[in-house]
């Protein structure tokens, strides 16, 4: 199940979206979720999503790979779209007993519906061609004048570098452990919720105290190479932007402008 | 000057809340030479790890002194110097590599350090290539085997430069294959780099590869000297819940059979050579011809 | 009789996918009931994923595996019950232990058996005498022992299931040569006292030899030997081929043979291979004492 889950995961390439500098990739995100939440006329969708298609083409990633990404929040479309259609009042389309879905619901459904899938197909775009590495560097770059408002960016990084690495580790663990547990008669998967969560407890016990070891270990090997934070440090991999980072930005303002007309004209 | 890490007089003690206080290093002294291989063998609480986290400062001696090339390890103006100097590999693979590419891994303490870039880079490549894990460079760690990710770990210190590295059983949690190529990899940083190397294990097929073998015991050194030396003291091994090599063993107990063989037999082929002899004697005898009794034993 | 059975059991991994891959391709294997196994292989051979199927942690994706002479498989409710009979002892078993007192953790397995409180207090205080844990452990919490007693701990608390088959992965790893005899020993006085079938999955030939009767031995996904120990060790030449080594032992008396001296081809223990010496060589020191 955790491999089904295609959000938030890396597909190593070699486009021109995987080239580019994770920087601009996560401005080009920002502007891409501002411009989705700019579009007012109908017609105006059709810029974010004409503009998602060609960065998915460009990007060579699997179509399939992208909609299954969505996969994961379809009962939350589904729900959030059902509330709109029967809550929101206006014209009535039927009724049936209680229920008075209306025109109004229905546009607010399909215009939510739009929304998310948009977002979530926009945003996994950043990650599906982005290194974890890359994207923690690019963000500790992006945030690095809030440090002198004293935000602790270089820890932040490194927290999600760490936490990045030990993902993996971590699943793998869990897995073991619940064979194990699972080995001793420990039944995991029936019962009522109440039931369910204390038998959880054989598998997160051992999967924190674990995971404090590992903490332990991971601190004594980290002072072995000589880490004392951010200051003075220097990177294998510098970040440098190309043109080819200036034109994607101008099409992200350009994209804006045109959701704009969109708006004004119709 | 030729000393590399010097151990004087130390002891160690901790002492966890409402507990007595526990003595792990008494009065231990030691001196290991630039471009030695120790071993240092002992079970487990013997104090052997808690004698190896001295080497770089990671512990400080309660009392005495150790020096690091001369350095004192309590002073704190070179703590990064020590720890460049001897680097330190640990035995969970998993728990010490921080990134999640393998070449990012080996330039972290450089980053650290705050080594340019194109330099990182240079470094980073010779340490992959010097352990055989270039070609992987680009791996996320839990692609690679438990051998594979010690020798990331290895690179991931060499990268430094050290003058010498500290080995914490490395080879405890891998299967017989990473063993062996990490094995191989140590051997050759000593041979090829003259890098100097401690190595903390319980395996003795490690041990006898070193130059010089110390065994710990409750926090004392209780042996030490080439492996011939330490390992044809069979009973006194048993006696501290050590192994000896099988072939040891078997001439060992041979001898108390009364058979003539050579007291320090470590190696496969020291063993066939010697019993290829008593049974080239024993023809010898019976043949009355001992000339004829001699046997190919090129191995 | 067989209390184990395989039928052209084959697990695959990521069915359907380009990473499709057989663990276990068709394996047929019979171990008889009380027998010492040790189960030999590298690191991906399908070692693990085969013990894996005998107490149904894994279903197999084709074939069979018989406890008694009962497909395991036959009645999926039922599978805890095979759990039950088939202890598995995973490796590092140390990290699985949860409860505040060593008493409270052994009692796990025995409790969600259904025994009744005395039964498992008579279980678990046999599995700690087994293991060697003194009575006063019992309150203890299990984070405050020393490694080699966690991993006792965790040991016992399978025994305390009293399984008919006993499975351990590697139950020696990472311990120092005091307490990896002490393990073995244990575990083989468990098995003689208890007739218990007994599967022990090693890296150490040596271990092997010493311990137990037969082994198992696994080679990419097939089963490559299911023998006695003495007949699995006489192929080395092919065991070294398959990136496994046998016991040192074993290669000298392999190089003394291949030299042309007359001792035995299948030695793989020290007393075995002082004993076969000594026949062969039974003049002292050289010094002939009759002719």
């Amino acid at each position: 199940m955790i491999r089904d889950f295609t959000f938030g995961q890396f597909f190593p390439g070699n486009s021109i979206l995987h080239r580019l500098d994770p920087r601009t990739k996560l401005l080009w995100t920002i502007a891409y979720i501002v411009q989705l939440f700019v579009c007012d006329a109908w017609i105006s969708y059709l810029v974010p999503f004409l503009y998602l298609v060609l960065v998915i083409w460009i990007s060579k990633i699997s179509w399939v790979i992208v909609l299954r990404g969505v996969k994961p929040v379809l009962p939350l479309i589904v729900f959030t779209s059902v509330l709109n259609m029967f809550f929101v009042t206006g014209t009535p389309i039927v009724s049936i007993g209680f229920f008075h879905p209306t025109y109004e619901g229905l546009a607010l459904a399909v215009r939510l519906t739009l929304r998310i899938v948009l977002l979530i197909m926009g945003t996994s775009m950043l990650t599906y061609t982005t290194s974890p590495i890359a994207l923690t560097d690019g963000m500790e770059q992006l945030l690095r004048p809030l440090e002198k408002l004293r935000f602790p960016v270089h820890e932040m990084s490194m927290i999600m570098s760490i936490a990045l690495r030990f993902i993996p580790t971590l699943v793998e663990e869990t897995d073991k452990i619940m064979s194990a547990q699972k080995a001793r008669g420990a039944d995991m998967e029936s019962g009522s919720v109440i039931e369910r969560g204390k038998a959880m407890i054989p598998l997160l016990i051992p999967l924190f105290v674990s995971a404090f070891r590992r903490a332990e270990e991971l601190a004594e090997a980290m002072e072995c190479r000589c880490y004392r934070g951010g200051e003075g440090r220097t990177k294998l991999r510098q970040l440098c932007y190309t043109l080819l980072d200036a034109w994607t930005l101008l099409s992200a303002v350009v994209a804006f402008g045109l959701v704009i007309g969109c708006n004004v004209l119709f | 000057m030729n000393q590399q890490i010097t151990v004087n007089h130390v002891c160690f003690e901790y002492q966890r809340e409402g507990e007595e206080p526990v003595l792990v290093l008494q009065d231990l002294n030691l001196s290991i030479q630039k471009g030695e291989f120790v071993a240092v063998l002992g079970h487990n609480g013997s104090g052997k790890s808690t004698l190896a986290k001295h080497f770089n400062a990671l512990l400080l001696p309660t009392v005495g002194t150790v020096l690091v090339n001369g350095i004192d390890t309590t002073d704190e103006n070179r703590l990064f110097d020590i720890r460049q100097q001897v680097g330190m590999v640990f035995q969970n693979p998993d728990n010490q590599i921080v990134a999640t590419i393998v070449e990012e891994d080996v330039a972290f303490a450089l980053e650290n350090l705050g080594v340019p870039s194109a330099e990182i880079r240079r470094r980073v490549d010779d340490a992959l290539r010097a352990v055989g894990m270039y070609e992987f460079r680009n791996h996320a760690p839990h692609q690679l085997s438990g051998g594979q990710k010690q020798r990331v770990a290895i690179a991931g210190i060499l990268a430094m430069r050290p003058e010498c590295i500290v080995l914490d059983e490395p080879t405890a949690m891998l299967d017989p294959k990473g063993r062996r190529e990490v094995l191989k990899t140590i051997t050759e940083l000593n041979r090829e780099h003259q890098t100097t190397i401690a190595l903390i294990t319980h395996y003795m097929e490690e041990a006898v590869q070193a130059d010089r073998v110390v065994v710990v015991d409750h926090g004392k050194i209780v042996l030490e000297g080439t492996p011939k030396q330490v390992f044809s003291q069979v009973e006194r091994l048993k006696e501290l819940g050590l192994d000896v090599p099988q072939v040891t063993e078997l001439c060992y107990l041979l001898r108390r059979e009364g058979y003539d063989l050579p007291d320090d037999i470590i190696t496969e082929e020291e063993c066939v050579r010697a019993l290829e002899a008593l049974f080239a004697a024993q023809k010898g005898t019976t043949l009355g011809d001992s000339e004829n009794g001699t046997f190919d034993v090129s191995i | 009789m067989a209390i184990l059975k395989t039928e052209h059991l084959t697990y695959r991994y990521s069915p359907g996918t380009p990473f499709e891959k057989a663990a276990v391709s068709d394996v047929n294997l019979e171990i008889e009931e009380g027998a010492f196994v040790g189960v030999i292989g590298h690191t991906g051979s399908g070692k693990s994923t085969l013990i894996q199927h005998f107490n149904g942690l894994l279903r197999p994706s084709s074939g069979h595996v018989y406890l008694d002479g009962q497909d395991i498989w036959a009645d999926k409710k039922k599978i805890r019950s095979v759990r039950f009979q088939v202890g598995l002892v995973f490796q590092y078993p140390e990290y699985q232990l949860f409860e505040e007192t060593v008493f409270k953790d052994i009692a796990f397995g025995p409790t969600n058996m259904g025994m009744t409180p005395d039964e498992v207090k008579r279980a678990v205080e046999e599995a700690m005498e087994f293991v060697g844990l003194s009575a006063s452990l019992a309150q203890k919490s299990p984070f405050d022992l020393s490694g080699g007693q966690k991993r006792r701990v965790a040991i016992a608390g399978v025994m305390a299931m009293r399984p008919r088959v006993l499975i351990l992965d590697e139950p020696t790893a990472g311990l120092d040569p005091k307490g990896r005899d002490r393990i073995l020993k244990q575990i083989r006085a468990f098995h003689d006292q208890t007739k218990t079938t007994v599967l022990l999955v090693s890296h150490s030939m040596e271990d092997i030899a010493d311990y137990a009767e037969k082994a198992l031995v696994m080679n990419h996904a097939k089963l490559f030997a299911y023998d006695t120990v003495e007949s699995v060790f006489s192929r080395s030449k092919e065991l070294e081929e398959l990136g496994l080594s046998v016991p040192q032992i074993t290669r000298v008396f392999h190089k003394l043979r291949a030299d042309g001296m007359p001792v035995r081809e299948n030695v793989y223990t020290i007393p075995y291979a002082i004993k076969d010496l000594m026949r062969q060589l039974p003049k002292k020191g050289g010094v002939p004492h009759d002719s």
